[in-house]
């Protein structure tokens, strides 16, 4: 079992179907720290990673973990951590400042019951604004939902493409529900495994003048052990990294680089799934929702109750904004399902901008899956 | 006929201004490193630099020509510790200061002296915080007035060389900017430990310590750096009464131990022999 891809049919628990898309999408190193629910996907990190000679190590709080996955890819390795709300609070101004050095790297956040200690066990879609704001200032994210242990192994592995590719902090936003499910996971061969690696510099390039940031194109990432004399800084910097602790201006170009190299490709990023034919009610939700949405929906067939579909995000950030916008013109009414208080309801509304009825639906009680039969007697009392 | 300074090749182009205040240690220390680095003929392209948040994290950056990590307040160990387990061929040295690496970084430095990984920790100990203006830090003397304890420090300092110690690290030493001699020759010898090396330089920073507390500027602070130290040979025919308050410098650490890049190559090649094993 020394495989780095476990090509094959498995019944597999999500975090360890994570851990495995982690191996198969080429990452060589993890840092963690224990936490309910995510610890699974440390222990599996642990017995494999030495197994396809990768490093694994615990370190001594979340703070560590996120500045040694840092580190670790200015080496060039493929890294990550795992954990859950109050590892990623911990980790929030070393996120800030993968993002400000264009860092690749991948954090999977097992949501749970929050705030605070909340319930460690329980399942609430409680971070999903953090995982957008959380670290001070200016910048932007991706966050991809998985919501079944196929996805907790394929998103892991678009997860760090998408760090590689865009230079930046992926978020798997999963939850306690997806984390501990068990479902049949099919792992492909490992050809038939896309994986995106980082551009590098020319190796004869200058290393005085070297450009290895703030490009919306991404530039070649300088990593360290190969003479490009990199300086790598979280202060404010140009495109060379030199620093520049003075001038707004340069502050100003800055942010807007580093946003604008998200917000120039998101069309390329953002991912929906629709299933909405000629429905004039649209289901929207991401991650653990979208099972109860299903159901629901299957329910409603049953039924011919065909004017309902489905609109599922699978990036949260970039936000969708367009997609909505346009699904906003061919429907009505959209109910927003989100296992928490309406976290991208208000994102949806301002898309959405008036052009049809937004509703936000929470299950009965927060921290469980949605009733799918709630789901259905709402569809059915908008309908009336 | 121009002048160059010996060490001048080392300094990133382009970086001219420096951060620091006239008469800061910093300078001492930037010159012990590359001075070491030098003497050893070590290529500097073979090294990463690594440091935090405060005056001492602009010792390396952006003045030392070489890939260099400027991290968070407190981090640069944890940052360097993920670099050094991915590249293990790689010298990781953080220099940085008491308040980043004692204070916030506190936890990650005795972590890292336990786990005894390949790597040297330069502390410029200055026993205040410069940058911010002044306050009191885990390092500043008892019954010091500094701009956050005006009624005098309540709290005894850290000894820092002595936690180190204790938490696991292969080599520990002691020096002040007086000492840049054996400064160097410490940094020499902590490069080329296999293991955690730990060196604390008592370093002055003449105007938020000298200044305000009364004990004058950098050369009357080298001075009396020069008059309370004493090696350690001759510290340990003292007692406590006739060790207060005098500052013990020279190597107090220097063991064989275990280092943690090697123990985890160990287990990889225990889980490849197994494996052919099997086949």
């Amino acid at each position: 079992m020394d495989r780095e891809v476990l090509s094959g049919v498995h019944f597999m628990q999500g975090d360890i179907a994570c851990a495995e898309g982690a191996l198969a999408a080429g990452c060589r190193f993890f840092a963690g720290y224990p936490i309910t629910p995510a610890s699974e996907i440390a222990e599996k990190m642990a017995e494999r990673l030495p197994q396809v000679g990768g490093v694994y190590i615990q370190m001594e709080d979340e703070l560590a973990s996120i500045a040694a996955v840092i580190g670790s890819s200015w080496t060039g390795a493929k890294s990550m951590t795992a954990t859950s709300g109050p590892g990623i609070s911990l980790m929030q101004e070393n996120i800030g400042y993968a993002v400000a050095t264009e860092t690749p790297c991948v954090l999977i956040n097992v949501q749970r019951g929050g705030p605070s200690t909340g319930i460690p066990s329980v399942h609430l879609q409680g971070d999903i604004l953090q995982a957008r704001r959380g670290s001070h200032g200016e910048y932007e994210i991706i966050a991809l939902a998985p919501s079944s242990c196929q996805e907790m192994f394929d998103f892991t592995i678009e997860a760090f493409n998408l760090a590689e590719k865009y230079r930046t902090v992926v978020f798997v936003l999963t939850d306690a529900f997806v984390g501990h499910m068990r479902e049949e996971i099919i792992i492909p061969e490992p050809e038939k495994i896309h994986r995106v690696q980082r551009k590098l510099p020319d190796p004869k390039a200058s290393r005085t003048r070297l450009k290895g940031f703030l490009d919306e194109d991404v530039a070649p990432m300088p990593i360290f052990g190969h003479g490009f004399k990199t300086h790598v800084t979280g202060s404010c910097h140009n495109d060379t990294g030199q620093r520049n602790v003075i001038d707004a201006e340069a502050l100003d170009y800055y942010i807007k680089r580093l946003k604008g190299k998200i917000d120039k490709h998101a069309h390329e990023i953002i991912s929906v799934s629709q299933d909405m034919d000629e429905a004039k009610i649209a289901l929207i939700s991401y991650g653990s929702c979208y099972r109860a949405v299903r159901e629901a929906l299957n329910i409603l067939k049953d039924e011919d109750m065909h004017q309902v579909g489905s609109f599922r995000l699978i990036t949260i950030w970039p936000f969708p904004k367009i997609q909505i916008e346009q699904l906003a013109r061919r429907v009505k009414t959209i109910i927003v399902l989100e296992n928490n208080l309406g976290q991208i309801t208000p994102y949806v509304e301002a898309a959405v901008g008036g052009e049809a009825e937004v509703i936000f639906l929470p299950p009965r009680v927060l921290g469980t899956l949605h009733d799918p039969y709630a789901i259905v007697d709402k569809v059915k009392e908008v309908i009336r | 006929m121009k002048l160059h300074h010996p060490l001048a090749k080392y300094v990133r182009p382009g970086a001219i201004s420096t951060a620091t205040c006239s008469g800061c240690g910093d300078g001492i220390i930037a010159q012990a490193v590359l001075r070491a680095i030098d003497e050893l003929k070590l290529n500097i392209d073979d090294f990463v630099f690594v440091s935090g948040i405060g005056c001492a994290g602009w010792i390396p950056s952006p003045f030392f020509n070489a890939d260099t990590l400027h991290t968070t307040h407190g981090r640069p160990i944890a940052f360097a510790t993920g670099v050094k387990l991915a590249r293990p061929d790689r010298y990781v040295v953080v220099i940085s200061g008491d308040g980043d690496l004692a204070a916030i970084g506190g936890n990650h430095l005795i972590h890292a002296a336990r786990r005894n990984i390949d790597m040297t920790v330069i502390c410029a100990n200055n026993g205040i915080y410069g940058m911010t203006g002044g306050q009191v830090a885990p390092t500043t003397p008892l019954g010091l007035k500094t701009t956050t304890t005006p009624y005098g420090n309540v709290e005894k300092a850290f000894d820092l060389c002595a936690l180190i110690s204790s938490a696991g690290a292969s080599y520990v030493a002691r020096w002040t900017t007086y000492h840049a001699r054996g400064l160097t020759r410490s940094v020499k010898k902590a490069i080329q430990k296999k293991g955690f090396s730990f060196i604390e330089v008592i370093s002055q920073c003449p105007l938020q310590y000298g200044r305000r507390t009364g004990v004058g500027n950098a050369v009357a602070m080298m001075k009396g750096y020069k008059e309370n130290s004493l090696s350690v040979k001759k510290a340990s025919s003292l007692n406590e009464e006739e060790l207060k308050n005098r500052i013990i410098v020279g190597e107090l650490v220097d063991k064989d131990l275990p280092e943690l890049t090697e123990q985890i190559e160990r287990v990889r090649r225990g889980l490849c022999a197994r494996r052919k094993k099997l086949r």
